[in-house]
């Protein structure tokens, strides 16, 4: 993962002035961001999958991107991230979609009584009229005190008339209440903006500047500042004609059980049918069976042999059966690259188009049973991306609780697109009956621990809140970037943990400690499972990448050393397996060691047990 | 009575939130008391859909429980 650190990535001099820009979630920010630094950044759609901060320059300026919040304060890992830029930022763009002035506005106000020069750019204007709103733009500007510029950032518009604004930004109208009560603790903090925070309690700020203190206004100053918000959106918003859009009704339709589950099947078939089968069947067959497969092989081996020959120690690591020039770069290129394009095309189309808020509110009632509430299925649908990026947005999550619950499942049955491409690539030819089955155990293994895991935690989940942003045409080339970033940041990511797997794989078995232990191994793989002592090198593999020892099965297949009831248990056990490396240090940088500990080892017992009651059953 | 019980369409007031860190988030989207607001859908067992103007907001239903409201 590429983890931004906040003053790491600013290379450009200190006392350059910072312009950040700030807004809601979905507004646009990336947009202006792009526009104003000619610099790439993820554009998200769904509240909280970003965490990191983006920054470039502007003229003589540093511009910061932060995450969409709906205020500044405490009260999750985007708001505090968000809330240290903004403190201490020059100059404020603050962008507002003008679609939804009452609830972006609160956010506004709150930056205008820290005291920051802001400049507000009013964006989505066509979608305004679209809906046939009228908003009195000078009216807006003159009841905040700054400079306030309709926008339509997708097409362009009102970029200019913004670059010029942010010369005359301004501090803006502060509420009464902020007025009266700031100056009593001002000398306690270093900047208006902190004295604001302390007014309104936030507890790291008064931390930082050991500040004693019993009491705070929170409620009441969110209160005036609610009430200012709505006055002002009473004065400059006309509503002319109140029919929902299509847009509005379709996002209905979405959410009515009658209609909204029909349309979530279909949108799943057809994702199961696009990288379940054209990827991982069509496309793979070609990218990993005939470009790496035949081209690249022949023409490495055929390099290579001369040199090193196949049966030497660095033949072998280099082109035998583990090679770092020969499995490594096929898996990789032709099986890993486009299973994972595939799926962050769908998945950024999602996103973009607003659909991922709305799976959340669909599938609420049913992850409620197993502690979850619906923003959970965000970080499980990425699992089956990457499981290792899924367990970062486990950060979404309201509670450590569910936090813990969703990293568990994420760890133990979701299986990763490039893992799931290779099980499909070996189950469909077993037949639908197989196919069944195995989706059976996984999914009551899932739902099985997930309730018990909700009945054995303390404590309590939290509940669903979540603001459902208009569907929108999903932007292409918003997707393909998106897509491409995702892709190639699983890519570095995946490919030298291959490598080095690769390579320890190669140096056991040269040295023969791979015999010994799949030896040592034989009473579970033998008698338990049911299966040959040589899968128990699929798993060591598997310890690394669970894909890189599906990948082992997929070879033993290919050899025929496996009947197709055996096939299945071997496909349990690695599904059900220790997450990859990858995502194992994620976890264990998340959560406490002593969880992490749990969630690893656990995944190892809950694994065997069940592929090998499967085995007692089947065989 | 609580959001839990409005139906599909139904204009209504917010009286109370009983639930304080919520009701610190929910004031930023406009969900605060006295608020007027629209139940623009329901899930059955699941969230309540809530409209603010053009704004759309999923309730989970535990957490409507704990919202008073009087219709209007």
């Amino acid at each position: 993962m590429q983890c931004h650190n906040l003053t790491e990535q600013i290379d450009i001099n200190k006392d350059a002035r910072k312009l950040v820009l700030v807004g809601n979630p979905n507004v646009g920010k990336s947009l202006f961001f792009n526009a104003l630094t000619g610099l790439y950044v993820d554009v998200s759609n769904f509240p909280g999958t970003t965490v990191d901060i983006s920054s470039g320059k502007y003229k003589d300026m540093v511009v910061m991107d932060t995450p969409g919040v709906y205020g500044v304060s405490s009260f999750n890992d985007e708001e505090r991230v968000a809330r240290d830029v903004i403190l201490y930022a020059d100059v404020i763009l603050n962008i507002v979609d003008a679609l939804h002035i009452e609830r972006d506005l609160f956010l506004t106000q709150q930056i205008i009584d820290m005291g920051k020069p802001v400049v507000v750019a009013l964006n989505m204007m066509d979608e305004v009229k679209k809906n046939g709103i009228q908003i009195d733009v000078e009216e807006l500007s003159r009841q905040l005190g700054v400079p306030v510029i309709p926008t339509t950032i997708i097409k362009g518009e009102g970029l200019e008339e913004v670059k010029a604004a942010l010369n005359y930004s301004t501090t803006g109208n502060r509420l009464p209440i902020v007025m009266e009560h700031l100056p009593k603790i001002r000398s306690l903090v270093d900047e208006d903006s902190e004295a604001l925070l302390v007014l309104e309690g936030d507890e790291n700020i008064i931390e930082r500047h050991n500040i004693v203190q019993t009491e705070h206004m929170r409620d009441k100053i969110y209160e005036a500042r609610r009430a200012r918000v709505n006055e002002i959106t009473q004065k400059v918003v006309k509503q002319t004609n109140k029919e929902a859009s299509f847009s509005v009704r379709l996002g209905r339709w979405m959410l009515s059980p009658i209609i909204g589950i029909p349309i979530l099947a279909v949108v799943l078939w057809l994702t199961y049918q696009f990288v379940g089968v054209f990827v991982a069947q069509t496309v793979v067959e070609w990218t990993e069976g005939v470009i790496m497969g035949e081209y690249y092989y022949n023409f490495i081996v055929n390099l290579l042999e001369p040199l090193v020959g196949m049966d030497s120690f660095f033949g072998r690591l280099l082109i035998g059966e583990f090679g770092l020039l020969t499995m490594t770069p096929i898996y990789v290129f032709g099986l890993l690259l486009p299973l994972v394009v595939g799926f962050y095309l769908v998945l950024s189309i999602m996103e973009d188009s607003g659909y991922l808020p709305r799976i959340a509110v669909l599938t609420d009632r049913s992850l409620n049973s197993i502690g979850l509430n619906g923003r959970a299925i965000i970080p499980i649908i990425l699992g089956f991306g990457c499981v290792t990026m899924a367990t970062i947005t486990t950060r979404v999550l309201g509670s450590k609780r569910e936090r813990f619950i969703a990293t568990a499942l994420l760890g133990l049955t979701i299986p990763c697109s490039a893992q799931l491409g290779v099980i499909a690539g070996l189950i469909a030819p077993l037949g639908i009956k197989m196919v069944i089955l195995y989706i059976f155990v996984i999914f009551l293994v899932f739902a099985l621990s997930g309730t018990i895991l909700n009945k054995v935690l303390p404590g309590e989940s939290t509940d669903l809140m979540i603001d459902l942003p208009p569907l929108r045409l999903p932007r292409p080339a918003n997707v393909m970037k998106k897509t491409y970033v995702k892709s190639k940041t699983f890519i570095t990511e995946a490919g030298p943990l291959f490598a080095i797997g690769a390579g320890v794989i190669t140096l056991l078995q040269y040295t023969g400690i791979l015999d010994l232990v799949s030896n040592a191994f034989a009473p579970i793989s033998e008698g338990f499972l049911k299966l040959p002592r040589e899968t128990a090198v699929a798993f060591i593999m598997g310890i690394i990448r669970r894909d890189f020892g599906a990948a082992g099965l997929n070879d033993m297949v290919s050899r025929g050393m496996l009947s197709s009831s055996q096939i299945l248990i071997a496909l349990i056990a690695i599904t059900l397996f220790v997450p990859c490396i990858a995502a194992v240090m994620v976890i264990f940088k998340e959560r406490t060691w002593k969880e992490s500990l749990v969630i690893w080892l656990g995944s190892f017992i809950i694994s065997f047990l069940t592929a090998g009651i499967v085995a007692q059953i089947i065989i | 009575m609580t959001l839990d019980q409005a139906c599909s369409g139904q204009k209504f007031r917010i009286l109370s939130i009983s639930d304080p860190t919520i009701s610190n988030q929910a004031i930023r989207l406009g969900i605060c008391k006295g608020a007027e607001l629209t139940c623009a859908g329901k899930l059955p067992g699941g969230p309540i859909i809530i409209q603010n103007k053009m704004q759309e907001i999923a309730i989970g239903r535990r957490l409507a429980r704990k919202i008073a409201i009087q219709v209007m």
